[in-house]
């Protein structure tokens, strides 16, 4: 059973159809990649998994849950967590500080003082990021903030991540780095759905991808079938 | 490397408490008459100050709404004065004042920024006016006189709020929900995705720091004994907390104790002095603060501190 499904789902932004009856699934244990031009929808449709839209029709299920129209923070604490396009760490807090809050909060079985803070250390250790534990996030570099987001993220204690450009605007060394992380972070059981333009990456990390075009699914397949697909071959470099 | 200094804070930053307070509470018995009504103004205003900084304090949330809970607690205290004793009174005042934030919370706490500033100031005229309203055409008199209660009294209970609202503060603040609080002030986006549910925790916090201005209305109007809507619903109320928080500086918890506390003095020196005056001197301390000043008298003491100690810990 897939732990991930869409079904027609759609969203309008006034008369643009940002996302249009999109169907989408991702498996348990899967690392799936989600690409396509600027303004294709792939962080809109994002949004509406996580419950920052709520899409006009159609249906988000997870673990066979319809969590269509939730509220973001439930979401969250039934087990998918995100990160952002753009960075969003809370910038005058110490790195401890962003990741504790998502382990007081985003776990619905509720977590004491201690335990939280056990976890957010040795998440900070995970990350790499125990040196900068007591940093404020905002002094922090692009490549350590995109940590600390995923760090905040996985103190969730989540069953699917999101991740919305993981790789964007990182060096080659962060980009490698970035990679190993996500397959480590497959390692702990945890499925991925990611979008990503850094194309390298996402053929060597992904096991599926799905191409979105103008709000609607343009193809989807291995990495292989999608590098080979003439149809999206078209839709990045023109006829 | 600084543990003797945090073992040190941990002795005598209670002890500093506990001696102030103890003179605060004598002050009665060695200072009786004008003292004690000026001590207790400035306990109002610290009140004010501090429980508006429990809420628009780390979420940064401006809420002009002060003046509309401190009138409500003001006219209950005129309204049922007469009938119930005084600790009732002063409780009924700030729960009226908590129920009033928790519905205006629930409806406005969507709005961001400076929409949210304008309708919770909008609020407190739009109170005034149903109030005059009410008034004029159902009772025919504007105002009521409030029932009497004598200095020392109306001084100790301000005294007992002002302990509880600084409690309240100082546990809010430490407390995972705190920490949750200013993280909706850094990015609320990021705070709902982490599993905060940022809409009640706001409401909530919203209403409890009501509480505490309600209460406090409810025993300053004893004081003035006449009140009418222009006085229970002054728009200066509700720009006295923000101004004096930010004079002390919102980043510690005495920051907003310390700008409540020399402005409140400051005002009440200013008014029997400078009576023709007051206010343009008053703008003028206001003006040159937030020029010299821009983290507020905690700042300044900051800045102070280093110079005095080498800045030896700058790096640390």
């Amino acid at each position: 059973m897939p732990i991930l499904e869409g079904e027609g789902v759609t969203k309008h932004f006034g008369g643009l159809a940002a996302v249009s009856r999109v169907d989408f699934g991702v498996g348990q244990g899967e690392v799936v990649g989600l690409i396509g031009p600027n303004g294709a929808g792939k962080t809109t449709l994002f949004n509406l998994i996580s419950g920052a839209l709520v899409p006009k029709a159609g249906s988000i299920r997870f673990n066979g849950e319809n969590i269509t129209g939730l509220k973001p923070h439930k979401i969250c604490r039934m087990g998918v967590a995100r990160t952002f396009q753009s960075v969003k760490v809370f910038a005058n807090m110490p790195a401890f500080e962003n990741v504790l809050l998502g382990s007081l909060f985003g776990c619905s079985t509720g977590t004491s003082s201690a335990a939280a803070t056990r976890e957010a250390t040795d998440l900070l250790e995970f990350m790499g990021l125990s040196a900068v534990s007591a940093i404020p996030a905002k002094d922090l570099t692009l490549g350590n903030q995109k940590r600390l987001e995923v760090a905040r993220a996985l103190a969730t204690k989540p069953e699917l991540l999101l991740l919305d450009e993981l790789m964007a605007g990182l060096n080659h060394t962060e980009v490698a780095e970035a990679m190993e992380l996500v397959t480590r972070i497959r390692e702990q059981g945890i499925t991925v759905f990611m979008i990503e333009h850094v194309m390298k990456a996402i053929m060597s990390v992904c096991d599926r991808i799905m191409v979105l075009h103008h709000g609607e699914k343009l193809a989807e397949g291995t990495p292989e079938e999608i590098a080979a697909s003439k149809t999206v071959i078209e839709v990045y470099l023109g006829e | 490397m600084n543990t003797t200094r945090v073992d040190l804070r941990k002795v005598w930053v209670p002890g500093l408490l506990l001696i102030i307070l103890v003179l605060l509470a004598a002050l009665p018995v060695r200072r009786p008459g004008y003292t004690v009504i000026l001590v207790g103004s400035i306990l109002v205003y610290i009140v004010l100050t501090v429980s508006w900084v429990i809420f628009s304090g780390p979420t940064g949330y401006i809420s002009l709404a002060p003046a509309a809970f401190f009138g409500v607690g003001m006219y209950a205290s005129a309204v049922l004065g007469m009938a119930l004793p005084l600790p009732v009174v002063i409780c009924i005042g700030g729960l009226a004042s908590s129920c009033l934030a928790l519905a205006v919370g629930a409806l406005t706490l969507r709005l961001r920024g400076i929409y949210f500033a304008i309708f919770t100031f909008g609020l407190v005229e739009l109170i005034k006016h149903l109030l005059l309203w009410y008034e004029i055409n159902m009772t025919g008199t504007r105002g009521r006189f409030v029932v009497l209660v004598d200095n020392n009294t109306i001084y100790y209970v301000m005294l007992a709020i002002l302990v509880m609202t600084l409690l309240a503060a100082y546990l809010i603040r430490r407390s995972r929900y705190g920490l949750a609080l200013q993280s909706i002030g850094q990015d609320e986006e990021a705070a709902v995705h982490a599993g905060i549910n940022v809409t009640a925790l706001k409401i909530v916090t919203f209403g409890i720091s009501a509480v505490f201005v309600g209460a406090a209305g409810a025993i300053w109007a004893t004081q003035l004994t006449y009140i009418d809507p222009y006085i229970a619903f002054n728009p200066l109320n509700s720009f006295m907390p923000v101004l004096m928080a930010i004079f002390g500086g919102v980043g510690q918890l005495y920051g907003p104790i310390l700008g409540a506390a020399v402005l409140a003095y400051s005002r009440e020196v200013l008014i029997t002095e400078f009576p023709y005056y007051y206010m343009l001197l008053f703008g003028i301390m206001l003006v040159v603060a937030i020029l010299y000043l821009p983290h507020g008298l905690v700042g300044l003491m900051q800045k102070l501190w280093l110079r005095v100690s080498g800045g030896q810990h700058a790096n640390t």
